[in-house]
């Protein structure tokens, strides 16, 4: 049924393993990532349990740590949804591209489970993969990244000095390094991409550096230099039909 | 002031919302879209998000600049040769180790 990005027209298993094999990277880029999430956390004067529970419930590092900061402040729980609501506005964005990605055997209530572990790298992936994909493969997907994430929150409540300073140090580049080798690949091979990409590294340059612009929230920044990259990109170089087949269609050809 | 109930509360505020922004575009918009110039912008969104995610971004991912600066320059070399994502990550780590062991030498 799903001869998909997987390469697995075999069984769910074979799916499922190379879903699991694709996140492994980004379950330890987490890793780092919620371990400093963590320790902040709990040094803010959380305790243990709730910055589990945040983590194991929310699953992204912007909007977690901006919703800590709020609840230290004892802020609204308005203020504290409006907050999220600008930083995660882009897994809308995420959502509604993925939701173009799926095949047909995801099914609704398959998406209502995935939707949970949609994150900026998970997307990432899923979009970087040749054709369509199906729900073993996203099941899979999402488990090594959501068990890494929880992980490394828990170590991070648990100890700051259990890993040196130099190992988090090297780990903290890792989800970088995947994003370049997702990026580059297609950019080499068209220049739509390739000048997408360098208006959105651009803009979000400006957003770093210059002055009032800088002041903007990153969250916000990512959602800006987005729209402004891809509307661009989609007025100067709209896509033919092959660039990026209707799911349908890509279903009937294979 | 923050007392476990509350500290309860916003958790399970701010979870709900963060679910509602993923699964609500997800689950509501399962028909293939048709318009070319939303088909085009979807295709430009992700590496849009990318690029604006991964720079200046990087450069501030390590202890220091100039081992994240070796870093970047590590993946997007390999990415180039055609390395996979896996390769790519831990050769970005590894270069960033080397280089931040080699400075505790100066």
């Amino acid at each position: 049924m799903s001869n998909t990005a997987c390469e697995c027209n075999a069984s769910a298993r074979a799916c499922f393993l190379s879903g699991l094999r694709a996140g492994v990277p980004i379950g330890l880029g987490y890793l780092s990532v919620s371990f400093a999430f963590g320790i902040t956390a709990v040094s803010r004067g959380i305790p243990s349990l709730i910055v589990m529970l945040i983590s194991m419930t929310n699953l992204t590092s912007a909007g977690q740590l901006a919703g800590v900061e709020l609840m230290v402040l004892g802020c609204s729980i308005g203020e504290l949804l409006l907050s999220q609501c600008v930083i995660n506005l882009r897994y809308a964005l995420m959502g509604l591209s993925l939701a173009q990605k799926a095949d047909p055997s995801v099914r609704l209530r398959d998406r209502f489970l995935i939707a949970f572990g949609i994150t900026d790298e998970v997307f990432a992936v899923s979009v970087s993969q040749p054709g369509l994909v199906g729900r073993y493969y996203l099941f899979g997907l999402i488990a090594a990244p959501y068990l890494g994430w929880s992980v490394g929150t828990l170590l991070g409540t648990i100890a700051g000095d259990l890993l040196p300073q130099s190992v988090l140090s090297a780990l903290g580049i890792a989800i970088y390094g995947m994003f370049v080798a997702i990026v580059i690949p297609p950019a080499k091979k068209s220049r739509a991409i390739a000048a997408v990409l360098a208006i959105a590294v651009g803009l979000s340059c400006a957003f770093r550096y210059l002055p009032y612009l800088k002041e903007v929230s990153s969250g916000f920044v990512i959602i800006v230099c987005a729209l402004a990259a891809a509307v661009i990109g989609a007025l100067a170089a709209p896509i033919d039909d092959s660039a990026a087949p209707l799911p349908e269609e890509e279903e009937v050809r294979k | 002031m923050n007392t476990y109930p509350m500290l309860f509360l916003y958790t399970l505020s701010m979870a709900c919302v963060t679910y509602l922004i993923r699964m609500l575009p997800f689950v509501l918009l399962r028909r293939p879209i048709r318009n070319r110039f939303i088909r085009s912008f979807l295709y430009y969104v992700p590496y849009a998000v990318l690029g604006a995610m991964t720079f200046p971004a990087i450069l501030y991912a390590t202890s220091g600049v100039l081992s994240a600066v070796i870093g970047l320059l590590t993946a997007v070399l390999l990415s180039f040769l055609g390395k996979g994502l896996l390769t790519v990550s831990i050769s970005a780590c590894a270069a960033v180790y080397a280089v931040e062991w080699v400075c505790t030498f100066f």
